[in-house]
């Protein structure tokens, strides 16, 4: 059970990121999110960044791998809340996240969330406008 | 290296009262030299004597970096900074402590006298000693001056990139100028932080007065784009003019984005995106509704 | 040029990694960075101490705070004596959406940073060099 607590909101899980992670930590919340989401039969995941004051190629991994993973569940993965200045780096850094969708904040990225299980299209379309 | 057969330091130290009143009749006076239109000049110059003996303590004539030194740096940056803003030339408040000398050089003659070796070198000494008090005040005014360009510059740059709220939601991001990496960063800070403060769902760049787009202005384009991304925030591009898009196309660019060619297209589209239609009016019964 | 401050601490496993980054943190911003370019040495120092302590077996860092005249920097030097870099150059290209290998970090590293240094060959261990300057 990795440190990091899960919670569940309706069919959604929400992920908050609060601590700097060490890598076994980053593995473990991989492990119990994959196992949750079948579980609960959560349709949404939604891992909060806010407190991410860095983003580094290893937890950029980490959040397309969860994406890549809820996508064969059927779920949907939505990161809100990252900090400008990680914006800034992550772009420069080269890192493009391209398999995971962002919101600014949980309210958005819940609405996000909503629209994409409630309406009838796959979920694979609506990735790049 | 301090020399023991130096006397100019122990005869500052003996006479300064007397050099004080020397030089401050002479300022007063108002004769070209030393001249000074600043009323607080005598208690700078009070001050001057003051630091000039700690500064002496050091034996130290050829470098001012020491602790000694210190009360008369900053005294001299001081000075400089405050007469630089009174708007006193850099050559005035030189001129002012090199008007030291003459005092100092009468002193010397009167108690040195005789021994024209001795009275050479004593002389040669404090000539060192002043010019480089004045030339270190010279320097200040120098990095007073490029502080003040440096932050010009930079208000110059956040000045050329305002970021918008054309509607709730929506930001507009109207580039003027060349888009080089530094700029790139400004441009990306303040957006971001815009879309943060705003909550906006879309950002509309509009690059209407950017008069090239080659690879590197694309790139720049691209990460601004998707750092707005990285936020939760879709891009429009707006303002290609033809040859751009010529130069695009040729160049083979991938812009990803979807863009329009004017910003009132843009915003249409924004709007219809965030849910919004606008309607005319319907014509009312009274004749002088609104223009 | 000044030092102004000059440690040096292990790099030898993740939960170092994790000291690293509060260790270049603390020093940027004795050395006045703004917050971006803080994000950006310390994200860059990430990548190469968990080089270090994925592929160079372990090894130290050295973080300096440095002044030039007006301008203050940080500069950072990771070594190991671990098996080397066989072909730096291939090393140092995007590799970041290729999956695993040793260009992940080198290249994306580069771009945070003012300088980059790399020194390494085949049974030679590594030595990068990375400086920020404000």
């Amino acid at each position: 059970m990795s440190e990091i607590p899960i919670l569940k909101i309706g069919d959604c899980l929400l992920v908050s990121i609060q601590v700097d992670m060490h890598d076994r930590l980053a593995m473990a919340l991989q492990d119990d999110l994959t196992e949750r989401i079948v579980r609960d039969r959560a349709r949404g995941v939604m891992i909060d960044i806010s407190a991410l004051e860095i983003v580094d190629s290893f937890i950029g991994r980490m959040l397309n791998n969860i994406a890549a993973m809820s996508r064969v569940l059927d779920a949907v993965t939505v990161v809100v809340g990252m900090r400008p200045a990680v914006a800034i780096t992550l772009v420069e850094l080269g890192l493009t996240l391209s398999g995971v969708r962002t919101a600014l904040n949980v309210d958005k990225g819940l609405a996000m969330i909503r629209g994409l299980i409630d309406t009838p299209e796959r979920v694979d379309d609506r990735r790049e406008r | 290296m301090p020399d023991s057969r130096v006397r100019i330091f122990s005869l500052i130290e003996q006479h300064h009262e007397a050099i004080l009143a020397d030089w401050l009749g002479r300022l007063r006076g108002g004769r070209g030299d030393g001249q000074h239109r600043d009323p607080e000049a005598p208690e700078r110059a009070r001050r001057f004597l003051q630091c000039l003996r700690r500064g002496a303590t050091s034996g130290e004539a050829d470098d001012i970096s020491g602790p000694e030194w210190a009360p008369m740096r900053e005294l001299l940056e001081d000075t400089s900074r405050a007469w630089g803003m009174q708007g006193f030339t850099p050559t005035e408040t030189a001129t002012f402590v090199f008007s030291l000398k003459d005092p100092l050089f009468d002193l010397l003659r009167r108690e040195i006298g005789n021994d024209a070796d001795q009275l050479g070198r004593e002389i040669w000494l404090a000539t060192r000693l002043i010019d480089r008090l004045g030339l270190y005040t010279i320097e200040c005014y120098q990095k007073t001056r490029e502080e003040v360009i440096g932050r010009q510059q930079q208000e110059l740059l956040e000045l050329s990139t305002p970021v918008v709220e054309l509607w709730d939601g929506i930001l507009a991001l109207p580039l003027i100028g060349t888009l080089d990496s530094a700029r790139t960063q400004i441009v990306m800070e303040s957006l971001l932080e815009r879309i943060v403060a705003s909550g906006a769902d879309i950002a509309i760049i509009d690059i209407t007065g950017v008069p090239t787009v080659d690879t590197l202005v694309a790139q720049h384009l691209i990460k601004t784009i998707s750092a707005a991304r990285l936020m939760g925030a879709d891009c429009i591009l707006s303002g290609i003019r033809p040859q751009i898009a010529q130069t695009i196309v040729h160049l083979g660019l991938e812009l990803n984005v979807v863009s329009k060619a004017t910003m009132a297209d843009a915003l249409g589209l924004a709007l219809r995106r965030t849910g919004r239609a606008i309607v005319n009016r319907a014509a009312s019964a009274e004749p002088k509704a609104g223009t | 040029m000044i030092v102004e401050s000059d440690e040096t601490m292990p790099v030898r496993t993740s939960d170092d990694v994790v000291r690293v980054r509060q260790a270049v943190r603390a020093r940027s911003v004795a050395a006045g960075f703004s917050l971006v370019d803080q994000t950006k040495i310390i994200t860059a120092a990430s990548e190469i101490a968990r080089n270090t302590v994925d592929y160079g077996g372990g090894g130290t860092l050295r973080i300096e705070v440095l002044r030039n005249g007006q301008r203050r920097g940080v500069r950072l030097t990771f070594a190991d004596q671990g098996p080397g870099i066989a072909d730096v150059a291939q090393a140092m290209t995007d590799g970041f959406t290729s999956g695993h290998g040793l260009g992940l970090g080198l290249s994306g590293a580069k771009r945070l940073v003012n300088e980059f240094k790399i020194v390494s060959a085949p049974g030679q261990g590594t030595e990068i060099t990375l400086a920020r300057w404000k």
